[in-house]
């Protein structure tokens, strides 16, 4: 076990800046609504709330529903950004609510939140995952193999398992797949998530499925799709670099059948 | 209303729902029920490893592990249980990698293993690499692989389904299962699920603290609906705080960043547990370290201007390292707090963070009436029973591995059980209690709000019943709850609509909050003795005399309506390990 610098440890206790006084602000949330309950059009309303700006947005939306209007619907699980629920459009950008600051996002102005796009709305914030959840399946995202299993773990080298690290990260949010111009257009192009769930196979050197995949996605609707506009590796709340994965599999695709 | 018949029902879609569903869907008609989509649930969340004593770095024995779980666990806990975990630990590791779970890897490529808090080798003597990891993502990793494998399965999932109440039939004088009731999110329809077996695998209660390391979701929503239904919980005292939460936030710092060498120190710098654990150090169990945190802040050591959290410092950790092995918990220092943990050391302190008590069930996931008697056709596995392989505290790492090693048992069992099984007859108006449930929170003009409610509770349990308890604090806890309790039936939400009223949902969930809340202090006021997770100021020591015993909180109900909490003891089974002074 390593043991203590003392110097270091010395100099140390001082960071307390990032939680220095706080001042409360107030700041405008500008927040798309719809219920098809109340109203067929969708329409904008403002909250205003005092908040911390170290707060994430996920703060003050739940701030907004505890507080001021409970009929404001949104998922949510973990605050965190390790489960996935709650990608929305904030500001224009797809991000995730909980690992989203306050303070990074201007907020003299009025923030605006919407539910991500391409997706059907089905009330306010929350949107219908199921196209999102039948590309990832349809790209069959689970380990391939032929012959018998070993009687211990199969073999790794730490090399081979760094190839796909990237892409074993992703949490099935959906903000890379709901920011990307071609999925908007045409809602039968697998998207880049799945695209992304498919390379941690194809790259996985445990994985004997890689051509059943890469057939999957040469398809019409396959990764030929992809335009390289990286919207979708600037959207991704795990810093997975997606249209890379992506161009990946186009090589492999390339490389591997012509 | 509709009526759905299945087999096997399956509560929860987290580690231990799928990995039960992977069994049961093979061998029976299964449907899973999650309020979540099942990629949501907290097992992600879970960070630095699962144990299993595959020996690939160093030497190592299933039955050492079996002593450090039990010692882990302050001797409250079942040995036949904790042996069955440590020796079925080392298969479920290998079938997560033939699953295609990615673990790190060692140079020779076998699956690579690091140390964790309470791990010992050789009963005590040092710290044994025994955790195999993902980075510090090994919960996500697990749940991903399930879900994938559920994917490969053709698992049938009900998305965003919250299971409200379960159904218990008295046939011949013995109470059996007849299944669920489930409100469906989208529609605010309400469906009734009969089934020949019910799995409850829904997770924890966390959320009735305020800092705590749980997801928003994570209210208790199978315990209650047993317990509701006069089923016993088990060990509701026993609620385990994590030492390394982030300061005020309560999300959790892997002790895997403890296990890479991260050390925890005081305002003056000082590496403190050295002082309470001499041998494990910063590494001994978690309630070991948690109230070292907690006297060290009480005799004013803490950091900051308040002295109200200590430090985890990383900042002698080559930046490689913590890139390698602690991706996430760094960024999350960096987001959360703005802070470079290559330079600077977090703030953190303890987290409410897994309870180990709840529904009671034998080693085959079968839910218990009382201390002998099995519910046939129920089943619980993972956070939400209480089997008991933790005790008085988990040690790290062994609940990624409870929720395989007891999933995988409570879907072969359930699933073999509903093979030979006829359906039980559902009772008359069987979705009567949720739809009167439903339609009072709907319906209600009462003046107090959900949130105000919540909050109060969650600031009382954090006053009262954490890390430190006395008679005083816990009488002072009993008597909120009750009060919020009263409260809570003038309750009323704003949102009367069917489609996802999650207005309503947060409503349902603090009543369950409430009822598990008052249980947990009901049971914590009686235990008259300090163990693991369970620390009485006015009771320093472990009394094995009179509490070597399980607690079993039973909801009874006067003629006149009135509602109480009786309060029974389960022995404990010892089999080859007696109790000795808990050191580390």
């Amino acid at each position: 076990m390593a043991t203590p610098t003392l110097d270091k440890a010395d100099k140390a206790p001082e960071p307390e800046a990032g939680f220095a006084d706080s001042p409360y602000i107030t700041a405008t949330f500008r927040i798309r609504r719809f219920n098809p309950e109340v109203s067929d059009e969708a329409q904008w309303q403002d909250f205003q709330i005092e908040i911390d700006p170290k707060e994430r947005v996920l703060d003050a939306l739940h701030k907004i529903k505890w507080n001021q209007d409970g009929t404001l619907t949104f998922r949510r699980s973990c605050a965190h950004g390790i489960c996935g629920s709650d990608a929305m459009r904030i500001n224009g950008k797809n991000r995730l609510a909980c690992k989203t600051l306050i303070k990074d996002l201007s907020p003299e102005k009025p923030i605006t939140i919407e539910a991500i796009k391409g997706l059907t709305v089905l009330k306010d914030l929350v949107v219908d995952m199921d196209p999102f959840f039948q590309a990832y399946r349809d790209v069959m995202p689970f380990l391939i193999t032929k012959g018998n299993e070993p009687t211990r773990e199969r073999l790794q080298s730490p090399e081979d398992r760094e190839r796909f690290d990237d892409t074993t990260k992703c949490i099935l949010c959906a903000a890379c797949t709901s920011s990307c111009p071609v999925f908007w257009n045409d809602g039968q192009y697998f998207g880049p998530a799945a695209i992304v769930n498919a390379h941690r196979f194809i790259f996985d050197s445990r994985d004997e499925g890689g051509e059943q995949r890469l057939e999957i996605l040469n398809d019409r609707d396959g990764v030929w799709r992809c335009r390289t506009t990286f919207n979708c590796t600037d959207a991704c709340p795990r810093g997975i670099e997606v249209t890379k994965a992506i161009q990946e599999v186009k090589r492999a695709l390339i490389t591997r059948r012509f | 209303m509709q009526i759905h018949k299945y087999d096997t029902v399956i509560v929860g879609a987290g580690g231990a729902g799928m990995r039960a569903a992977i069994e049961s869907t093979k061998r029976s008609r299964t449907a899973v029920l999650t309020k979540l989509y099942p990629t949501r649930s907290h097992t992600g969340a879970a960070q630095g490893g699962m144990a299993a004593a595959l020996a690939n770095v160093e030497e190592d024995n299933w039955e050492w592990h079996t002593f450090d779980t039990i010692k882990g666990g302050d001797y409250l806990v079942d040995q036949d249980a904790a042996e069955i975990l440590a020796k079925e630990a080392i298969d479920a590791v290998l079938d997560l990698e033939k699953m295609g779970l990615p673990f790190g890897r060692t140079p020779e490529g076998r699956i690579d293993q690091r140390r964790f808090g309470g791990h010992s080798r050789n009963h005590g003597e040092a710290p044994v690499r025994r955790a195999c990891y993902s980075g510090d993502r090994t919960g996500h990793m697990i749940l991903q692989t399930l879900y994938q494998n559920c994917v490969k399965e053709g698992v049938e999932f009900f998305n965003e389904f919250y299971v409200l109440d379960q159904l218990v039939v008295e046939v011949d004088g013995v109470k059996k299962s007849a299944g669920v009731v489930a409100y469906e999110l989208a529609t605010g329809e309400i469906h009734v699920f009969q089934a020949k077996s019910v799995i409850y695998a829904s997770g924890g209660t966390g959320k009735f603290f305020k800092v705590t390391s749980n997801a928003h979701t994570l209210t208790g929503d199978g315990q209650a609906a047993c317990y509701r239904r006069g089923l016993p919980l088990e060990d509701m005292e026993f609620f385990q705080f994590h030492p390394t939460g982030i300061w005020r936030m309560g999300i959790l710092l892997t002790e895997g960043a403890r296990g890479e060498g991260g050390i925890l120190r005081n305002k003056d710098g000082e590496r403190f547990m050295e002082k309470y654990a001499p041998v494990m150090k910063d590494l001994a169990s978690r309630d070991v370290v948690s109230r070292s945190i907690y006297t060290e802040i009480r005799e004013g050591r803490g950091c900051g201007p308040e002295g109200d959290h200590v430090y985890l410092d990383l900042t002698h950790l080559p930046p490689e390292q913590l890139d390698a092995k602690l991706p996430d918990i760094t960024e999350f220092a960096r987001t959360y707090l703005g802070i470079e943990p290559y330079t600077d050391p977090i703030p953190i302190q303890p987290t409410a963070h897994y309870a180990m008590g709840g529904i009671p069930t034998n080693v085959e996931g079968e839910v218990l009436a009382d201390n002998t008697t099995v519910v046939p056709g129920l089943y619980a596995a993972g956070e939400v029973a209480c089997v008991s392989v933790h005790g008085a505290n988990r040690l790290g790492t062994n609940s990624l591995l409870d929720i395989n090693v007891f999933g995988r048992r409570a879907g072969i069992a359930a699933a073999e059980y509903a093979e030979k099984s006829d359906f039980v007859e559902l009772p008359e108006n069987p979705a009567q209690l949720v739809v009167d449930q439903v339609e009072r929170l709907r319906d209600s003009t009462g003046t107090e709000r959900v949130a105000t409610i919540r909050q109060e509770l969650q600031e009382c349990m954090d006053a009262n019943v954490m890390v430190f308890r006395t008679e005083q604090t816990i009488k002072t806890a009993v008597d909120k709850i009750a009060e919020l309790r009263k409260r809570y039936l003038d309750v009323s939400v704003q949102d009367k609509g069917k489609r996802f009223n999650t207005d309503l949902l947060e409503a349902i969930e603090l009543g369950n909050l409430l009822d598990l809340a008052e249980v947990m202090a009901t049971s914590a006021l009686a235990r008259k003795e300090s163990r693991g997770g369970h620390y009485r100021e006015d009771y320093p020591n472990r009394d094995d005399v009179n509490f070597m015993r399980h607690t079993m909180a039973y909801r009874e109900v006067a003629e006149d309506g009135t509602e109480s909490i009786r309060l029974d003891y389960k022995p404990v089974v010892q089999t080859r390990y007696q109790p000795m002074e808990r050191k580390y």
